[in-house]
């Protein structure tokens, strides 16, 4: 392809005249709209939109998506976010001419079938996470999370709990975890994590008391490591009066093996766009459904899809015991469509092997390299697992110089520098959807990458080699901001 | 005569006990490496023995400021929102703000250099 | 594979795992369906969905989309491809961002833009809390009683948690009243004020001299804006905003029974490192190419935790791309022609509908664009033509109160649907 031609922004191709689309038009169009709004409501100032005819914007964009990497284009080891396959009958099925037309207040009657699906699929999570009941509105894992700890609040809210203005958060979380809490409102408390990855149980005891609102925590945890003494966490938590959450981020391995709720969990969420397969979308649209234990279920947002006894669905949208509503109607409707085709075409069986399979994967990686890259935490894992950098890291090569050099071979790098436990973390989570001849050939390259590093160190360290671009200046784009394209012609 | 302390969060101080001049120590800045940008309070603005005054930012790291004492902000270092890098070059040159101190009793909770060098080592090992 | 594991089966992976909480059955789920049966079931369900001709609104609205953005946005380096950790293979995500984010600023006369937020209510909500943290010391936030109720209460429920005292502005003859506003204000305590346009009966308020007064008490104004009229009404840069919002589903969103959509957020230089959200910034490579960027990232909760300025870790990119490719298609030309239209026709459904003196627009004084406010005459109730209306394939409006009714007009109903609609309420049967 020709990539001086089509490396331009979609502006530089605007001349006055063109335009990409027919549209239908009013006649009296322009003097309607000049009579009815008075002259110091309207624009003064053009707004800066290209003119592009339809050919040059499709190729513009279709030469741009060359130069990106999803899934379909290769093996996307990103740790901790589940980047497995997205099959495309879900995208088949996401939406159609007339799901894109219905409107949210369209009357109930008229929209039966899109309250059906809403009500099955949360049904269907409510079995997975042993949950009683399911908010499906969340649009994303950190809306989710934000959802559930507001959950926690109005069920303290309105036991006169109000001293329980802490949560409890391990070290070794992600970021969304308490920035979640602080929006929340909640104060973080953090808890250590012992070396093994695992949450430090005394610590955990000991920082446990009435101010106390949740412990938030991902099973297995950031390092791949399933928190074996979950029964006693819970019990303890709930023993000091405070609500168990679950981060949903890692329950991929836990498909088809054990059930949040059964181990001890009162509030959850879920990551369609990671568990059930719905595409990442370069960072959206998700969708973060939020699940409680038997005794929460009035707390969740409005509006409420509810059931009458003759099976017809109606939507409440004025509870006041719900902790109030977190979107304009019920969720992100047509990921929602995707994930109820993703279980579906699994089934009860298909499902039950998703966590075996990814962390049969996982380890499959981790023993494949173990003796080349340093492994803090022996194994087993469970869907991911993490290096602490190279085992030989004399030649100064370093974990972001081998994520660098995976783009080279065509590979998405691993998630880096993340967790926090170890300086040099690489985390590798391959998921179930991959072949044995992906995964092999995955490790054959990290393995020639740990040759490299000892034989031509400084290539390494210039890596990237092969792609479209070469590394970027990212402290002059932070110290010197240009945010748009008025910026570049200035 | 003025005075260097520290605070255990990196902060400095230079002050004759009537103003002070509050930085990050060169330990932290090399820890930073290249900084884009310093958040900082106006000048009137009250600060808290403490408590965060500001933030400053690498290209993927950020800490609060914290201020080694109370008082009233009557300067800040203009020369650091055109080119913040300075901060990386000289931090104790390069301080962030001046201050007006309330109670200068507050120093004495401080650490003196020596004190603060060697927390610095153990933080290394 | 299990034998390079050191495991015998796949159950020693799972030794850390307590017995008693491992899973004894397969899930209570149906059986797996294959493809075929799979389409039947969702064809059975969508059956079940009556797709009416749209004459609702109140924040999403049928517009027209171009084939060419479904057939770009089903592009799968697009659709597969995670958050752009690494610029080197996610220029296309990057590039897409950053234009997005150009169209915005300049549809809002604003500064910087995000890549986007989850949706306009999330976005507004958003707003507020970042009023209160630009703001030492303040946590009131005024919202007037003319936004989007949706609106209100997303913000209302994160005000509750987050701790932030959010109050209502009363409105007066259907716009927000500027001496209640200038009333609080005096307060001295506020940090931010809440005002829409156009506002939840259709109406462009006036914002004249709003900015200065905000700006006097040492509060930021943002306003909550419909997306698609941007196009042509004043933009709030040149009201002397500080920050903008809203939806972007306007611009020509699938309406999907409420989503996904897009949440927009552009605000001033000086509010740039207080804004939430992932942002694009341009840099060069080692070779000198001009290439994108995540930037300010020490905002963000990856790098700051609990101290970041919002929760959120992504954008809605498939949606981004979805404005930046809609309105490049769409062109500023085909962006105010769709509002001439809209406005056309709203206008001409209203004086139909008038002259059968049925229903006529509550605030009959003030300006709208292709959204009106209706007052239901005696003997009738906005339920009641909701309901005839939807047996008849249209969607009358949303009702707002028994006998209000609030109807929107854009470029995709023809002259015979209006017709329609008005010889369908004209029909309507009277009770005294």
């Amino acid at each position: 392809m020709n990539r001086t031609l089509y490396n331009k922004l979609i502006f530089e191709y605007s001349r006055e005249g063109r335009v990409g689309a027919a549209l239908p038009a009013a006649k009296d169009g322009a003097r309607v709209l000049s009579d009815a709004i008075p002259g110091h409501l309207m624009r003064d100032s053009d707004p800066g939109l290209p003119r592009v005819d339809e050919p040059t914007v499709v190729r513009h964009y279709t030469n741009m998506s060359t130069n990106n990497f999803g899934v379909d284009s290769g093996f996307y080891p990103l740790g901790s976010c589940t980047m497995k396959y997205n099959p495309k009958i879900n995208e088949a099925l996401a939406s159609s001419p007339s799901v894109a037309a219905l409107h949210p207040a369209q009357p109930v009657c008229t929209v039966q079938g899109a309250l059906r699906l809403y009500r099955t699929l949360e049904k269907a999570l409510a079995e997975i996470g042993g949950m009683a009941e399911f908010t499906l509105n969340p649009y994303a894992g950190a809306q989710g999370e934000l959802t559930g700890l507001m959950v926690i609040r109005a069920y303290h809210a309105e036991r006169g709990d109000a001293a329980r203005t802490r949560v409890i958060v391990p070290d070794s979380a992600h970021g969304t975890n308490p920035a979640s809490a602080a929006v929340a409102g909640l104060e973080v408390v953090e808890v250590r994590s012992r070396a093994d990855g695992r949450v430090d149980v005394d610590d955990l005891r000991a920082k446990l008391d009435d101010t106390i609102a949740a412990v938030m925590l991902t099973n297995p945890n950031t390092a791949g490591m399933f928190e074996s003494e979950i029964p006693a966490i819970a019990e303890a938590v709930h023993a000091a009066g405070a609500l168990l959450y679950y981060d949903g981020a890692n329950l991929n391995p836990m498909l088809g093996v054990a059930r949040p709720g059964d181990m001890g969990f009162d509030v959850m969420h879920i990551n369609l766009h990671k568990t059930f397969s719905t595409p990442h979308g370069g960072g959206g649209p998700g969708a973060g459904p939020v699940g409680v234990r038997a005794g929460l279920e009035k707390y969740l947002p409005n509006p409420r899809v509810t059931e009458s006894a003759d099976g017809t669905l109606s939507v409440t949208t004025d509870s006041d015991d719900a902790l109030g509503r977190i979107s304009l109607w019920l969720g992100n409707y047509t990921v929602l469509r995707r994930a109820l085709a993703y279980i579906l075409t699994m089934g009860a069986e298909g499902l039950s092997e998703v966590g075996p399979l990814a962390t049969l994967a996982a380890n499959y990686v981790m023993a494949s390299l173990s003796d080349v890259y340093e492994l803090p935490i022996p194994g087993p894992c469970k869907h991911e697992f993490v290096f602490d950098g190279l085992k030989d890291k004399s030649s100064g090569v370093t974990t972001l110089n081998v994520a660098k050099r995976l783009l080279d071979y065509g590979f998405h790098a691993p998630t880096i520098y993340f967790p926090l436990l170890f300086h040099e973390s690489l985390m590798i989570e391959p998921t179930e959807t991959e072949s044995r001849d992906t995964l092999d050939a995955f490790i054959s390259v990290m393995r020639k990458i740990a040759s490299e590093a000892a034989s031509e160190p400084e290539m390494l360290k210039q890596a990237p080699h092969h792609t479209p671009m070469a590394h970027p200046d990212e402290t002059e784009a932070a110290m010197h901001p240009r945010l748009t394209y008025s910026e570049l012609k200035d | 005569m003025e005075k260097l302390l520290y605070l255990p969060t990196h902060e400095y101080i230079i002050t004759d006990g009537v103003t002070g001049r509050i930085g990050i120590s060169e330990y932290a800045a090399r820890q930073l490496g290249n900084v884009v940008y310093v958040d900082m309070p106006e000048v009137d603005d009250e600060i808290v023995a403490g408590e965060e005054f500001g933030a400053i930012e690498s290209v993927k790291a950020a800490s609060d400021l914290f201020a080694p004492v109370s008082g009233t902000v009557v300067g800040v270092n203009e020369a650091l929102l055109d080119n913040p890098r300075l901060i990386s070059e000289n931090p104790l040159k390069q301080w962030i703000v001046e201050i007006e101190l309330s109670d200068a009793s507050e120093l004495d909770s401080l650490l003196t250099p020596e004190a603060y060098t060697e927390l610095c080592a153990n933080e290394k090992h | 594979m299990l034998e390079r594991c050191g495991a015998k089966s796949v159950d020693d992976l799972y030794a850390d795992v307590p017995k008693h909480l491992q899973l004894k059955h397969p899930y209570a789920l149906p059986q797996a369906m294959t493809e075929p049966e799979l389409r039947d079931y969702f064809a059975k369900l969508d059956a079940d969905n009556i797709p009416l001709r749209c004459f609702a609104g109140g924040g999403v609205y049928h517009h027209f989309t171009p084939a060419a953005v479904d057939s770009i946005l089903s592009r799968s380096e697009f659709l597969t491809a995670y958050t752009p950790y690494q610029p080197e293979i996610s220029q296309g995500t990057l590039q897409y961002i950053f234009e997005y984010q150009s169209m915005m600023c300049g549809l809002t006369g604003l500064d910087v833009s995000n890549a986007s937020l989850y949706d306009g209510t999330t976005a507004t909500a958003e707003a507020m809390m970042m009023c209160v943290a630009s703001a030492r010391r303040k946590n009131r936030v005024l919202i007037s009683a003319t936004v989007n109720p949706a609106v209100a209460q997303v913000c209302g429920t994160y005000a509750r948690w987050h701790g932030i005292a959010l109050d209502t502005i009363p409105e007066r003859d259907g716009v927000t009243d500027r001496d209640s506003l200038r009333d609080m204000l005096g307060a001295g305590d506020v940090a931010g004020v809440i005002l829409p346009q156009p506002n939840y009966y259709g109406i462009v308020e006036d914002l004249t001299g709003v900015a200065d007064e905000v700006h006097a008490a040492k509060a930021l104004l943002v306003l909550n804006c419909v997306a698609s009229t941007l196009g042509v009404l004043r933009s709030p840069g040149s009201w002397g905003a500080d920050i903008a919002v809203g939806d972007a589903q306007s611009l020509g969103m699938p309406m999907n029974y409420g989503g996904p959509y897009l949440g927009y957020m552009c605000c001033t230089r000086a509010l740039m490192r207080k804004m939430p959200g992932r942002i694009v910034g341009a840099t060069t490579d080692a070779k000198g190419q001009r290439v994108f960027v995540l930037t300010l990232q020490a905002r963000e909760q990856h790098i700051r935790r609990d101290k970041a300025t919002s929760n959120i870790c992504s954008n809605q990119g498939i949606m981004a791309l979805h404005v930046a490719s809609y309105l490049s298609l769409i062109g500023p030309d085909g962006l105010r022609r769709i509002n001439e239209t809209g406005c056309s026709r709203a206008h001409r459904l209203a004086s139909l509908l008038e002259a059968g003196k049925r229903l006529s627009p509550v605030y009959p004084h003030r300006p709208y664009l292709n959204e009106v406010l209706l007052k239901v005459g005696d003997g009738l109730t906005a339920r009641t033509i909701i309901d005839s209306l939807a047996q008849n394939g249209i969607l009358a409006g949303i009702e707002v109160a028994p006998d209000r009714l609030l109807v929107a007009c854009t470029e995709m109903q023809s002259e015979a649907d209006i017709e329609r609609y008005v010889e369908l309420v004209n029909a309507l049967p009277i009770h005294e």
